[in-house]
């Protein structure tokens, strides 16, 4: 167990050395001089020339990968080319409402797609289950600015019972939190439910089929026992697998979502970042983004031992 | 193997007589559905200068921001073009990403995944390397592959395309170490067929049927990511009509023209529902044990 935990975190290192290498190298794959791209259209030679500097543009290669390497491991990200401030403080500034955005829609998410996909399973084939799934392919369609949107117009501008934009933090007040948090969390966590009503339902049918249910159905056990302590149990590996991956949609959506809500969080600063194009900020952005996914589906693997003791490493 | 596939693909391929149409529906109303609706939308693009539009890039400050009515039926916008025109015009953007990135990931895939499949070394990189690839979420790698470059549609494509490639690479290769233990593959170097030839005439065949249901979604996704792109700022350039750049004008405005959002909003996922649906349903067509399992 001990041994499997382990390696299991040293197999993260080589993943995050590659997404290390691509976020400095992004800057080396554009055509063009970086320095330049970085300046923008109308920029004077020396305003070129600063940045390069800056940047350190002028050294070998791998002297500038060493170094940035270097900086990163001890947490720091560099500085944003307009602000002028540290990424790594930029970033830690905006990282409670994305928190709490994520967070929220997977808790969302959670509540609402297991019993439906349970449901679904448990009376497989009836107009239950055909809703559900329709509802599964229908949340995928829908892109997350739209359902936002939608839901902005139907119950900020409509019916008027919750605020259109903005957030409050949970320091602040719960009640105005929640208010502020839940048409953001709504609309980020409907492709979540669809994507894990659709696999708990496909891990249930997988395990209804088993000889020990009839067993557990045999023995008269009620049938809430029978779905959640026995079905429920047995297919939880694949559901939590799905809610690993369900954070990389979180962490894309969350992006346009805080630009639909108006939300200050890393997701809106990302595209202040990319249109002013600060290069160093996106960089640090990708990487701390592209780190959280590796260490949440770290923990992903790492629960499989408890959730299902027949997994042995 | 093979005999199966290309059963399975007689009951789609063979529309000819009508019993068949109607067989066709009734076992797969979903791919039926997905594929009518998408090929009205292709016929929309294709179409698009003779459905009574006019020309979307039009300027008349005269008559912005007119609400949906006879003259502009979808409205006008901020600088007073047509949305109408703007979002039939849409369609062909939306669309060429879609069907380009699906096309260019697919065959990116089908080379990476193949020859990660059957060189163990090359394997071992490959491998390290989508995984890190696969750990930078989509839309972000996209994004920060767009920060860099100019605003294209050429640059849009390009970004989305290398954001899917890894996931691609990894089903071909799945698909690939499945064969390569099969004993059809194992008869023919057994006999002493050439690895190109066993790779050409044995593997390549049976990766078309899963690859064709996994390109439908990734050109679905990679129609999400390119009006996502656009909305953002990060897309297609401003100039060009698609439905993310219209959306993407309505923004500051949604609270007095809703309409600038919500008219390309449903466009956007009557297209995406109408490729997925066509997906599911060739996956239930071509894979009934994946149909059964999901």
């Amino acid at each position: 167990m001990l041994a499997y935990v382990i390696r299991r975190v040293l197999a993260t290192i080589p993943v995050m050395g590659v997404v290390a290498l691509f976020v400095f190298s992004l800057l080396y794959l554009s055509p063009g001089d970086p320095a330049a791209i970085i300046a923008g259209d109308q920029a004077t030679t020396e305003t070129v020339e600063r940045i390069r500097q800056q940047l350190g543009l002028n050294e070998p290669l791998i002297t500038q990968f060493g170094r940035w390497l270097w900086h990163v491991l001890h947490g720091d990200l560099g500085f944003s080319i307009f602000s002028n401030q540290p990424v790594s403080l930029m970033i830690f500034q905006r990282v409670e409402p994305t928190i709490a955005l994520t967070l929220c829609s997977m808790l969302v998410a959670i509540v609402f797609a297991i019993p439906l996909g349970v449901l679904a399973a448990w009376r497989a084939g009836s107009w239950v289950d055909r809703a559900v799934m329709a509802f599964a392919v229908a949340g995928f369609s829908f892109p997350t600015f739209v359902i936002g949107y939608v839901l902005i117009l139907t119950f900020a501008m409509w019916l008027e019972i919750l605020p259109v934009q903005g957030y409050v933090s949970i320091t602040e007040g719960v009640l105005p939190f929640l208010q502020n948090i839940i048409l953001p969390s709504l609309t980020l966590g409907i492709v979540l439910i669809a994507l894990i009503a659709r696999m708990t339902r496909a891990a249930m049918l997988e395990v209804l089929s088993q000889d020990y249910i009839r067993t557990a159905q045999a023995k008269g056990l009620s049938n809430t026992r029978v779905l959640l302590a026995h079905a429920l149990k047995n297919a939880s590996v694949p559901i939590v697998t799905t809610i690993g991956l369900g954070f990389a949609l979180l962490i894309s959506g969350a992006i346009v979502t805080e630009t639909v809500f108006s939300i200050p969080g890393i997701g809106r600063l990302t595209v202040d970042a990319i249109l002013q194009r600060d290069y160093p900020l996106i960089q640090g952005i990708v990487l701390v983004f592209s780190a959280s996914y590796v260490l949440l589906n770290l923990l992903v693997d790492i629960s499989y031992t408890f959730l299902d003791p027949r997994i042995r490493y | 193997m093979t005999a199966i596939i290309n059963e399975n693909a007689g009951g789609i391929a063979g529309l000819r007589k009508p019993g068949r149409l109607r067989e066709l529906w009734r076992r797969h109303p979903t791919a039926v559905i997905g594929g009518v609706l998408l090929a009205i939308i292709v016929g929309v693009a294709v179409f698009a200068p003779y459905l009574g539009t006019i020309d979307p890039l039009e300027l008349s400050p005269v008559k912005r921001l007119r609400a949906p009515n006879a003259d502009f039926w979808f409205g006008t916008d901020s600088l007073g073009r047509d949305i109408y025109s703007r979002t039939l015009y849409g369609t062909r953007v939306s669309l060429l990403v879609g069907f380009s990135v699906a096309i260019l990931s697919t065959v990116a895939g089908l080379v990476i995944g193949l020859v990660a499949g059957f060189h163990r070394y090359l394997d071992a990189v490959i491998m390290r390397v989508m995984d890190g690839l696969m750990s930078i979420p989509p839309i972000l790698l996209a994004i920060a592959l767009m920060a860099l470059t100019k605003a294209s549609i050429q640059n849009v494509i390009l970004a989305i395309t290398i954001a899917e490639v890894p996931r691609m690479s990894r089903l071909v290769r799945s698909l690939g170490l499945t064969l390569r233990e099969q004993p059809f593959v194992e008869a023919a170097r057994a006999s002493g067929t050439r690895n190109w030839l066993i790779l050409w005439r044995h593997i390549l065949p049976n990766c078309i049927a899963p690859l064709i249901v996994q390109a439908t979604y990734v050109c679905a996704s990679a129609i999400i990511v390119e009006a996502i792109l656009s909305f953002l700022g990060a897309g297609t350039p401003p100039t060009i009509p698609s439905w993310g750049n219209i959306i993407a004008e309505g923004r500051m405005l949604f609270l007095v023209a809703a309409y600038m959002i919500l008219i390309p909003s449903v466009f956007l996922s009557i297209t995406v529902l109408a490729i997925n649906l066509l997906g599911d349903g060739l996956r239930d067509a071509l894979d009934p044990r994946l149909a059964r399992a999901l």
